[in-house]
Protein backbone atom coordinates (compact mmCIF):
# COMPACT_ATOMS: atom_id res chain seq x y z
CA UNK A 1 0.00 0.00 0.00
CA UNK A 2 1.25 2.88 -1.32
CA UNK A 3 1.70 6.05 1.72
CA UNK A 4 -0.95 9.12 1.20
CA UNK A 5 1.31 12.12 1.50
CA UNK A 6 0.21 14.32 4.10
CA UNK A 7 -0.50 17.94 3.19
CA UNK A 8 -0.18 20.69 5.73
CA UNK A 9 -3.32 21.36 5.43
CA UNK A 10 -4.42 18.11 6.67
CA UNK A 11 -2.64 17.78 9.61
CA UNK A 12 -3.39 21.76 11.07
CA UNK A 13 -6.96 20.78 9.98
CA UNK A 14 -7.05 16.98 12.29
CA UNK A 15 -5.42 19.07 14.46
CA UNK A 16 -7.48 21.93 14.78
CA UNK A 17 -10.13 19.46 14.98
CA UNK A 18 -8.95 17.30 17.93
CA UNK A 19 -8.02 20.52 19.83
CA UNK A 20 -11.33 21.87 19.83
CA UNK A 21 -12.78 18.31 20.63
CA UNK A 22 -10.39 18.10 23.95
CA UNK A 23 -11.30 21.66 25.20
CA UNK A 24 -15.00 21.81 24.29
CA UNK A 25 -15.95 19.03 26.59
CA UNK A 26 -14.01 21.38 29.82
CA UNK A 27 -15.65 24.86 28.47
CA UNK A 28 -19.53 23.34 28.17
CA UNK A 29 -20.07 21.91 31.98
CA UNK A 30 -17.82 25.03 33.35
CA UNK A 31 -20.35 27.65 31.33
CA UNK A 32 -23.13 25.50 32.59
CA UNK A 33 -22.28 25.41 36.32
CA UNK A 34 -20.57 28.82 35.92
CA UNK A 35 -19.96 30.55 39.31
CA UNK A 36 -20.65 28.39 42.57
CA UNK A 37 -22.27 30.14 45.24
CA UNK A 38 -20.78 30.99 48.65
CA UNK A 39 -21.47 28.79 51.22
CA UNK A 40 -23.03 29.75 54.60
CA UNK A 41 -19.38 29.31 56.85
CA UNK A 42 -20.23 27.64 59.93
CA UNK A 43 -21.31 30.32 63.04
CA UNK A 44 -21.78 32.60 60.33
CA UNK A 45 -25.59 33.08 62.01
CA UNK A 46 -24.46 33.22 65.41
CA UNK A 47 -26.44 36.11 67.12
CA UNK A 48 -27.93 37.20 63.56
CA UNK A 49 -30.83 39.78 64.24
CA UNK A 50 -33.08 39.33 61.27
CA UNK A 51 -34.19 43.12 59.91
CA UNK A 52 -31.39 45.04 61.79
CA UNK A 53 -31.86 48.61 60.03
CA UNK A 54 -29.86 50.03 57.27
CA UNK A 55 -27.64 52.83 58.47
CA UNK A 56 -25.12 54.87 57.70
CA UNK A 57 -22.19 53.95 59.83
CA UNK A 58 -22.25 51.44 62.81
CA UNK A 59 -21.30 53.71 66.07
CA UNK A 60 -18.31 55.56 65.98
CA UNK A 61 -16.59 53.67 62.72
CA UNK A 62 -13.25 53.64 62.24
CA UNK A 63 -12.87 49.89 61.15
CA UNK A 64 -13.85 49.32 57.29
CA UNK A 65 -15.86 45.73 56.50
CA UNK A 66 -15.87 45.87 52.32
CA UNK A 67 -17.03 43.62 50.01
CA UNK A 68 -18.91 42.41 46.76
CA UNK A 69 -22.38 40.62 45.76
CA UNK A 70 -22.45 38.52 42.69
CA UNK A 71 -24.86 36.48 40.79
CA UNK A 72 -23.90 32.72 41.13
CA UNK A 73 -23.53 31.51 37.21
CA UNK A 74 -23.20 34.20 35.43
CA UNK A 75 -21.22 36.30 37.89
CA UNK A 76 -23.26 39.35 37.46
CA UNK A 77 -23.01 42.28 39.83
CA UNK A 78 -26.06 42.43 42.01
CA UNK A 79 -26.93 46.11 43.04
CA UNK A 80 -29.55 47.18 46.17
CA UNK A 81 -28.72 43.94 47.66
CA UNK A 82 -29.19 44.21 51.76
CA UNK A 83 -26.22 42.77 53.51
CA UNK A 84 -26.35 43.01 57.73
CA UNK A 85 -22.81 43.41 59.33
CA UNK A 86 -22.20 42.79 62.86
CA UNK A 87 -19.28 41.82 65.32
CA UNK A 88 -17.81 42.06 68.60
CA UNK A 89 -16.16 45.82 68.53
CA UNK A 90 -14.77 47.77 70.92
CA UNK A 91 -18.16 49.50 71.29
CA UNK A 92 -20.09 46.07 72.28
CA UNK A 93 -20.66 42.51 71.83
CA UNK A 94 -21.92 40.84 68.61
CA UNK A 95 -25.79 40.25 70.78
CA UNK A 96 -26.19 43.88 71.49
CA UNK A 97 -28.67 45.52 68.99
CA UNK A 98 -25.85 48.85 68.19
CA UNK A 99 -23.38 46.30 66.87
CA UNK A 100 -25.85 45.67 64.03
CA UNK A 101 -26.38 47.26 60.69
CA UNK A 102 -27.46 46.96 57.47
CA UNK A 103 -26.28 48.47 53.91
CA UNK A 104 -27.50 48.20 50.32
CA UNK A 105 -24.52 47.34 47.44
CA UNK A 106 -24.28 49.64 44.89
CA UNK A 107 -24.83 49.46 40.92
CA UNK A 108 -21.05 47.36 41.21
CA UNK A 109 -22.12 45.16 43.31
CA UNK A 110 -19.86 46.74 45.87
CA UNK A 111 -20.93 47.50 49.70
CA UNK A 112 -18.87 49.24 52.48
CA UNK A 113 -19.49 49.53 56.12
CA UNK A 114 -18.02 51.99 58.73
CA UNK A 115 -18.04 49.88 62.08
CA UNK A 116 -15.97 50.17 64.95
CA UNK A 117 -12.84 48.45 65.34
CA UNK A 118 -13.37 44.63 65.71
CA UNK A 119 -11.41 43.21 68.93
CA UNK A 120 -11.02 39.00 69.40
CA UNK A 121 -14.02 37.48 70.78
CA UNK A 122 -14.12 33.70 71.36
CA UNK A 123 -10.47 33.36 70.82
CA UNK A 124 -10.35 34.70 67.03
CA UNK A 125 -10.80 38.48 65.67
CA UNK A 126 -13.67 37.99 63.43
CA UNK A 127 -16.63 39.66 61.72
CA UNK A 128 -20.34 38.24 60.60
CA UNK A 129 -22.23 38.98 56.98
CA UNK A 130 -26.11 38.12 56.07
CA UNK A 131 -27.06 38.30 52.79
CA UNK A 132 -30.78 38.66 53.73
CA UNK A 133 -32.15 39.28 50.18
CA UNK A 134 -35.74 37.99 48.48
CA UNK A 135 -34.85 35.81 45.17
CA UNK A 136 -31.40 34.74 46.40
CA UNK A 137 -30.73 32.38 49.23
CA UNK A 138 -29.81 33.62 52.64
CA UNK A 139 -25.99 33.43 53.14
CA UNK A 140 -24.22 33.43 56.27
CA UNK A 141 -20.36 34.22 56.48
CA UNK A 142 -17.58 34.87 59.04
CA UNK A 143 -14.78 36.12 57.82
CA UNK A 144 -12.04 35.78 60.01
CA UNK A 145 -9.12 38.80 60.58
CA UNK A 146 -5.61 37.53 59.88
CA UNK A 147 -4.53 39.71 62.49
CA UNK A 148 -6.70 41.98 65.27
CA UNK A 149 -4.45 45.11 64.46
CA UNK A 150 -6.42 45.32 60.98
CA UNK A 151 -8.59 47.74 60.50
CA UNK A 152 -10.16 46.28 57.03
CA UNK A 153 -12.10 42.99 56.43
CA UNK A 154 -13.64 41.83 53.27
CA UNK A 155 -16.32 39.60 51.97
CA UNK A 156 -17.06 38.10 49.05
CA UNK A 157 -21.19 36.57 48.54
CA UNK A 158 -22.01 34.58 45.00
CA UNK A 159 -25.77 33.91 45.88
CA UNK A 160 -27.76 31.53 44.41
CA UNK A 161 -31.16 32.83 43.04
CA UNK A 162 -34.08 30.50 44.48
CA UNK B 1 20.44 26.26 103.07
CA UNK B 2 17.89 23.60 103.60
CA UNK B 3 15.16 26.78 104.55
CA UNK B 4 15.91 27.97 101.24
CA UNK B 5 15.52 24.37 99.31
CA UNK B 6 12.05 24.02 101.13
CA UNK B 7 10.32 27.49 99.85
CA UNK B 8 12.70 28.43 96.67
CA UNK B 9 10.64 25.21 94.85
CA UNK B 10 7.51 26.56 95.65
CA UNK B 11 8.45 29.98 95.06
CA UNK B 12 9.04 29.05 91.59
CA UNK B 13 5.36 27.19 91.14
CA UNK B 14 4.31 30.26 92.51
CA UNK B 15 5.70 32.22 89.72
CA UNK B 16 5.08 30.20 87.05
CA UNK B 17 1.32 29.83 88.10
CA UNK B 18 0.92 33.39 88.87
CA UNK B 19 2.71 35.60 85.79
CA UNK B 20 0.41 34.02 82.97
CA UNK B 21 -2.25 35.19 84.81
CA UNK B 22 -1.00 38.80 85.62
CA UNK B 23 0.41 39.08 82.45
CA UNK B 24 -3.29 37.98 80.82
CA UNK B 25 -4.68 40.64 83.34
CA UNK B 26 -2.85 43.60 81.22
CA UNK B 27 -4.47 42.21 78.07
CA UNK B 28 -5.73 45.47 76.61
CA UNK B 29 -9.16 43.59 75.47
CA UNK B 30 -9.90 43.49 78.97
CA UNK B 31 -11.60 46.61 78.29
CA UNK B 32 -14.21 45.49 75.86
CA UNK B 33 -15.59 42.85 77.78
CA UNK B 34 -17.82 42.75 80.35
CA UNK B 35 -17.23 41.20 83.82
CA UNK B 36 -19.02 37.46 82.72
CA UNK B 37 -17.19 36.99 79.71
CA UNK B 38 -13.82 38.19 81.42
CA UNK B 39 -14.41 35.73 84.75
CA UNK B 40 -15.38 32.71 81.62
CA UNK B 41 -11.23 33.78 79.97
CA UNK B 42 -9.77 33.86 83.87
CA UNK B 43 -11.49 30.55 85.58
CA UNK B 44 -9.74 28.83 82.17
CA UNK B 45 -6.75 30.54 82.63
CA UNK B 46 -6.45 29.23 86.11
CA UNK B 47 -7.43 26.04 85.43
CA UNK B 48 -4.75 25.90 82.78
CA UNK B 49 -1.94 27.02 85.34
CA UNK B 50 -2.78 24.68 87.94
CA UNK B 51 -2.19 22.25 86.18
CA UNK B 52 1.15 22.74 86.21
CA UNK B 53 0.71 22.21 90.10
CA UNK B 54 -1.02 18.57 89.85
CA UNK B 55 1.54 16.32 88.25
CA UNK B 56 3.66 18.03 90.87
CA UNK B 57 1.41 17.27 93.75
CA UNK B 58 0.60 13.43 92.47
CA UNK B 59 4.14 12.43 92.72
CA UNK B 60 5.07 14.44 96.28
CA UNK B 61 7.55 16.65 94.55
CA UNK B 62 6.98 19.96 96.38
CA UNK B 63 9.25 19.87 99.61
CA UNK B 64 7.24 20.23 103.50
CA UNK B 65 4.66 18.10 102.16
CA UNK B 66 4.18 14.33 102.81
CA UNK B 67 3.25 12.13 100.18
CA UNK B 68 -0.45 11.83 101.86
CA UNK B 69 -0.84 15.86 102.43
CA UNK B 70 0.64 16.21 98.94
CA UNK B 71 -2.23 13.82 97.80
CA UNK B 72 -4.54 15.53 99.80
CA UNK B 73 -3.53 18.66 98.01
CA UNK B 74 -3.91 17.49 94.74
CA UNK B 75 -7.72 16.42 95.39
CA UNK B 76 -8.49 19.84 96.27
CA UNK B 77 -7.03 21.05 93.21
CA UNK B 78 -8.32 18.97 91.05
CA UNK B 79 -11.83 20.16 91.96
CA UNK B 80 -10.78 23.50 91.69
CA UNK B 81 -9.55 22.32 87.75
CA UNK B 82 -12.93 21.12 87.13
CA UNK B 83 -15.20 23.88 88.90
CA UNK B 84 -12.93 26.70 86.71
CA UNK B 85 -14.31 24.44 83.97
CA UNK B 86 -17.53 24.50 84.65
CA UNK B 87 -17.28 28.93 85.34
CA UNK B 88 -15.47 28.80 82.32
CA UNK B 89 -18.56 27.15 79.83
CA UNK B 90 -21.32 29.10 82.03
CA UNK B 91 -19.61 32.16 81.80
CA UNK B 92 -19.27 31.95 77.54
CA UNK B 93 -22.17 30.48 77.31
CA UNK B 94 -23.84 33.68 79.12
CA UNK B 95 -21.22 35.49 76.58
CA UNK B 96 -22.51 34.18 73.39
CA UNK B 97 -24.74 31.12 73.73
CA UNK B 98 -24.68 29.87 70.35
CA UNK B 99 -21.24 30.20 69.88
CA UNK B 100 -20.88 27.43 73.13
CA UNK B 101 -23.62 25.76 71.94
CA UNK B 102 -21.59 25.10 68.76
CA UNK B 103 -18.62 24.14 70.53
CA UNK B 104 -20.36 21.52 72.12
CA UNK B 105 -22.01 20.21 69.40
CA UNK B 106 -18.36 19.64 67.55
CA UNK B 107 -19.70 22.11 64.88
CA UNK B 108 -18.01 25.24 65.65
CA UNK B 109 -16.22 27.00 62.91
CA UNK B 110 -12.64 27.84 65.68
CA UNK B 111 -10.11 25.13 65.54
CA UNK B 112 -9.76 25.50 69.29
CA UNK B 113 -13.32 24.83 70.25
CA UNK B 114 -13.02 20.50 70.06
CA UNK B 115 -9.86 20.23 71.59
CA UNK B 116 -11.13 22.84 74.76
CA UNK B 117 -14.54 20.35 74.78
CA UNK B 118 -12.18 17.43 74.29
CA UNK B 119 -9.83 18.25 77.03
CA UNK B 120 -13.58 19.28 79.47
CA UNK B 121 -14.16 15.45 79.19
CA UNK B 122 -11.08 14.18 80.39
CA UNK B 123 -10.88 16.60 83.04
CA UNK B 124 -14.54 15.33 84.15
CA UNK B 125 -13.51 12.19 83.44
CA UNK B 126 -10.30 12.03 85.07
CA UNK B 127 -12.03 13.45 88.33
CA UNK B 128 -15.10 11.57 88.13
CA UNK B 129 -12.35 8.50 88.33
CA UNK B 130 -12.32 9.34 92.25
CA UNK B 131 -15.58 7.05 92.81
CA UNK B 132 -14.41 4.40 91.25
CA UNK B 133 -11.17 4.72 93.46
CA UNK B 134 -11.73 1.54 95.45
CA UNK B 135 -13.41 -0.57 93.17
CA UNK B 136 -10.27 -0.95 90.57
CA UNK B 137 -6.89 -2.21 91.00
CA UNK B 138 -4.49 1.01 92.35
CA UNK B 139 -2.48 -0.05 89.04
CA UNK B 140 -5.35 0.11 86.83
CA UNK B 141 -6.72 3.50 88.38
CA UNK B 142 -3.68 5.16 88.19
CA UNK B 143 -3.14 3.90 84.53
CA UNK B 144 -6.68 5.23 83.42
CA UNK B 145 -5.96 8.29 85.51
CA UNK B 146 -2.68 8.96 83.83
CA UNK B 147 -3.91 8.80 80.31
CA UNK B 148 -7.24 10.93 81.17
CA UNK B 149 -5.18 13.91 82.23
CA UNK B 150 -2.47 13.31 79.50
CA UNK B 151 -5.42 13.53 76.99
CA UNK B 152 -6.91 16.81 79.14
CA UNK B 153 -3.25 18.11 79.06
CA UNK B 154 -2.97 17.91 75.33
CA UNK B 155 -6.35 19.20 74.24
CA UNK B 156 -6.19 22.00 77.05
CA UNK B 157 -2.51 23.08 75.48
CA UNK B 158 -4.19 22.94 71.69
CA UNK B 159 -6.78 25.04 73.09
CA UNK B 160 -4.46 27.76 74.82
CA UNK B 161 -1.84 28.03 71.84
CA UNK B 162 -4.87 28.39 69.57
CA UNK B 163 -6.53 31.21 70.69
CA UNK B 164 -6.30 34.30 70.31
CA UNK B 165 -7.06 37.62 72.66
CA UNK B 166 -7.18 35.66 76.43
CA UNK B 167 -3.26 34.76 76.93
CA UNK B 168 -0.53 36.56 76.09
CA UNK B 169 1.87 35.15 73.28
CA UNK B 170 5.02 34.35 75.70
CA UNK B 171 3.77 33.13 78.59
CA UNK B 172 1.23 31.00 77.02
CA UNK B 173 3.80 29.00 75.38
CA UNK B 174 6.11 28.81 78.44
CA UNK B 175 3.45 27.42 80.69
CA UNK B 176 2.29 24.95 78.15
CA UNK B 177 6.16 24.16 77.78
CA UNK B 178 6.08 23.60 81.85
CA UNK B 179 3.09 21.59 81.78
CA UNK B 180 4.16 19.38 79.10
CA UNK B 181 7.45 18.81 81.18
CA UNK B 182 5.61 18.56 84.86
CA UNK B 183 3.75 16.08 83.34
CA UNK B 184 6.43 14.11 81.71
CA UNK B 185 8.66 13.54 84.67
CA UNK B 186 5.42 12.37 87.15
CA UNK B 187 4.45 9.48 84.75
CA UNK B 188 8.05 8.54 84.15
CA UNK B 189 8.97 8.62 88.12
CA UNK B 190 5.28 7.13 89.13
CA UNK B 191 5.94 4.42 86.78
CA UNK B 192 9.59 3.69 87.60
CA UNK B 193 8.47 3.45 91.44
CA UNK B 194 5.26 1.63 90.58
CA UNK B 195 8.00 -0.99 88.95
CA UNK B 196 10.12 -1.40 91.42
Amino acid sequence: MSSTPVTRRQIIATGGAALVASTAPLIVPAQAAGLAPTPTMRGGANNYRPGAPIVERIGGGGFLMTGTVRRAGDGAPLANQRIQIWAHTTEGYESDPQSHGATLTDANGRFEMDMPQIVPAFGQAHGHLASENDGFKTVFLRPVMASPRLTTLHANFILEPV
Amino acid sequence: MIETRKWLPWLALFLAMAVPVIAAAFSPYLAWRRPVYIIAGFAGIAGFTLMLAQPLLANGMMPGLTRFKSRQVHTWLGGLIVAGVIIHVIGLYITSAPDVVDALLFSSPTPFAPWGVGAMVAIFAAAGLLMLRNRIRPRHWRLAHTLLVTAAVIGTIVHVLLIEGTMEFFTKWLLSAAVLIALAIAVFQLQRRVRR
